[in-house]
């Protein structure tokens, strides 16, 4: 056998890849070498290389795009999906700002680290095969152990980066050996082929797929935090510092889904009567143990946790509809939660006094007297997380019900809305303790400009999405489609 | 064949009597050195089946850097291992339980080892065959050409690797003194000097 001659790759489909890694190390040469003042220097260079990825993607034009061997794909779902991720890791790094310089973590590794997640985020929406799959998850993964832990002195955020780790990392090997398994079975980890190898009619997947398949759900449900594999995000979110829960709230769980729509839609489609009761059960264990566990709870990180795995259920209403209207519902519904995100964590971003950040819910009392703006805006954002029409919450909640009354799924989108009910009590909780409880002390919290234009963004976005809904409606629409061809 | 066969009998009869020592002998040092002699001979496994390239790496990834590292680990942390192994029993019923029903799933999968055949040029890169290229340079073909995108991303996954271990553990302490070359050379008599006027029979 003579070696075939070597045909280079093409490059453009990766342009925006290349240019966050390429940006990343250029970032970190310049923030090494530099002695003054290097994070706020870095931190705005992380931003011009967001932006510019942001560009970069948006250019890409119309059709499905394969390079590397078919490792790398680019097309109309992974470019909603890229956007969403560059603005929620640039919304973060912006809010994040203020926080780092007063606990005194502005190093210059924060940016370039929020850069180097991002891109592999950004290769897990494009995976176009299992080991590419892997690879983007555990650069994002990596990065962010590290981001979690970035407050060293902290012990608190020490032991959320180190427990972080150790279940991430057991997740990853569940993954891999999942992985292994469907590699071993059918002998290809592309996932087109693997989808002609599932899509044939005649062949019957043996238990050895099913096992593989068992063991990558459980892997990928574990990076959306879906119960049963949440159990790390409670401690996680509230002993990692804000701006990185922020970070973890809204851009890893795009991708993680995105990642988990394209796996289980386009190799899997052919055996979606076995993926979809374990997608249904873990849809309803998230949506109730998200209702549930959150309303005992007193710190307001945790219940953001919470409130994060009860969404991640209910987005996985759509997908386990295993449609493309399903699909679509989930994109919608990815976009409205990372919009409403930033709001709510803009607002516990500005909750602090002389000793530091405040975490406490009841640290809220009295926040309708005293900065009646911000309370209107966590209002708003509480009554659209918990999805009271017309807000942008409830729109979100409706495309994935709709898509699973269609599917013929009546249970499970019963139980969600009976879940919704249950989870609207705790967001009601933070409105009635904002506006009708005695204050314990003068909460004067001032907002930084870039923190205030985010909030008041976002809680406009929430507030008015019903009028102009089609351009992310369509957005979706597309973006759903090419999954389905 | 003959031959063949008893190097296999002898180095898998050896990788598995000296990885029941790893977890049975009292002495931390003496686990770690029967790990190193378990890879010695899963290395020989390999290189009885054909793969020298996994031989290879597995002498010198994990005999020359993994057991190397556990060794340190075992000698300069104080870790008392028998502290360590009391809850060993508590938590075996559990642990056994889990480990048999996996034991058994696996079993039952590979009884029921319906392997779907792979229809012709769908596997992702066939072995070439032996007796023509050897795999290391098989491997060496597809690895920095076919698989360049996860060569490289594996390349950024070491370096946050190394980024999250100095950002994480990097402190600067006071009182460290450093050379500065620059002010060494930049120094002038008159930085270094200084003439004082004694007048006679007084001293300082």
């Amino acid at each position: 056998m003579t070696p075939d001659a070597f045909v280079p790759p093409n490059l453009l489909p990766a342009l925006p890849e290349i240019l966050m890694a390429c940006g990343a190390m250029a970032l970190l040469m310049l923030g090494v070498y530099r002695s003054h003042a290097p994070a706020r220097v870095v931190t705005q260079g992380a931003l011009f290389v967001l932006m510019a990825a942001a560009a970069l993607v948006l250019l890409q034009g119309g059709a499905r795009v394969e390079t590397f061997s078919g490792g790398f794909v680019s097309d109309a779902f992974s470019r909603f999906a890229k956007i969403l991720i560059l603005l929620g890791s640039g919304v973060t790094l912006i809010m994040s700002q203020g926080y780092l310089r007063r606990e005194h973590m502005d190093r210059f590794e924060f940016p370039v680290l929020v850069l180097l997640a991002t891109l592999g985020m950004m290769m897990m929406v494009s995976a176009g095969d299992l080991i590419s799959l892997y690879m983007g998850l555990e650069l994002q993964s990596l990065a962010l152990y590290v981001l979690a832990a970035f407050k060293r002195d902290s012990q608190r955020a020490t032991e959320a980066g180190l427990k972080y780790f150790v279940l991430g990392a057991l997740a990853s090997g569940i993954l891999l050996y999942g992985a292994s398994l469907i590699y071993g079975f059918t002998g290809t980890v592309n996932f087109v082929k693997l989808a002609a190898i599932f899509g044939d009619d005649h062949a019957q997947p043996g238990l050895g797929l099913i096992f593989g398949l068992v063991f990558l759900t459980a892997g990928l449900a574990f990076k959306i935090s879906a119960v049963p594999f949440h159990m790390w995000t409670p401690d996680v979110y509230e002993g990692a510092p804000t701006p990185v829960t922020a970070l973890l709230a809204s851009a890893p769980k795009v991708a993680a889904m995105a990642l988990f729509v394209r796996v289980m839609s386009q190799p899997l489609l052919g055996m979606v009567g076995e993926w979809q009761q374990i997608v249904v059960f873990i849809s309803i264990a998230s949506m109730v143990l998200g209702a549930v566990a959150a309303i005992g709870q007193k710190n307001i990180k945790r219940l953001m946790a919470f409130s994060s795995i009860g969404h991640m259920g209910f987005a996985l209403v759509g997908l386990a509809a295993g449609t493309e209207e399903g699909v679509q519902g989930v994109l919608i519904y990815l976009a409205i939660y990372v919009a409403m995100n930033f709001g709510v964590f803009g607002c516990i971003l500005a909750m602090r006094n002389k000793g530091g950040q405040m975490e406490a819910i009841n640290d809220l009392a009295g926040l309708g007297r005293s900065n009646p703006m911000m309370a209107l805006a966590l209002a708003l954002l509480m009554f659209s997380l918990a999805g009271i029409p017309p807000l942008a919450g409830f729109f979100a909640k409706f495309y994935v019900f709709l898509a699973a009354v269609h599917a013929g799924l009546y249970v499970l989108a019963v139980i969600g809305v009976l879940a919704s009910v249950i989870g609207a009590y705790y967001y009601l909780r933070i409105i009635k303790i904002m506006y009708f409880d005695e204050p314990a002390e003068a909460t004067n919290w001032p907002m930084s400009p870039p923190l205030r234009l985010i909030v008041a963004g976002s809680s406009l976005f929430s507030l008015f999405f019903f009028i102009y809904p089609m351009p992310l409606v369509t957005g979706a629409a597309t973006a759903a489609a090419v999954l389905f061809k | 064949m003959i031959i063949q066969a008893m190097a296999f009998y002898l180095f898998a009869t050896v990788t598995v009597a000296s990885a029941v020592m790893v977890i049975s002998v009292r002495n931390p040092v003496h686990s770690v050195l029967f790990l190193i002699l378990t890879f010695f001979n899963a290395a020989g496994l390999f290189v009885l089946l054909g793969a020298e390239f996994l031989a290879m790496i597995l002498v010198i990834v994990y005999v020359g850097a993994v057991a190397v590292l556990f060794l340190f680990v075992v000698m300069m942390l104080d870790i008392d291992f028998v502290e360590l192994r009391q809850g060993f029993l508590n938590y075996l019923p559990v642990g056994g339980a889990i480990g048999f029903i996996l034991v058994l799933e696996l079993i039952l999968v590979l009884g029921a080892s319906s392997v779907i055949q792979v229809p012709e040029g769908m596997a992702a890169s066939p072995a070439p065959p032996l007796g023509e290229v050897t795999n290391t340079e098989a491997l060496g073909r597809i690895l920095y050409t076919d698989y360049v995108y996860l060569f490289q991303t594996a390349g950024l996954v070491l370096l946050v690797a190394m980024i999250g271990a100095i950002v994480l553990t990097l402190r600067a302490r006071e009182g460290v003194r450093r050379q500065n070359i620059s002010d060494q050379v930049a120094r002038t008599p008159a930085l270094g000097m200084e003439l004082k006027d004694v007048k006679p029979g007084q001293g300082l």
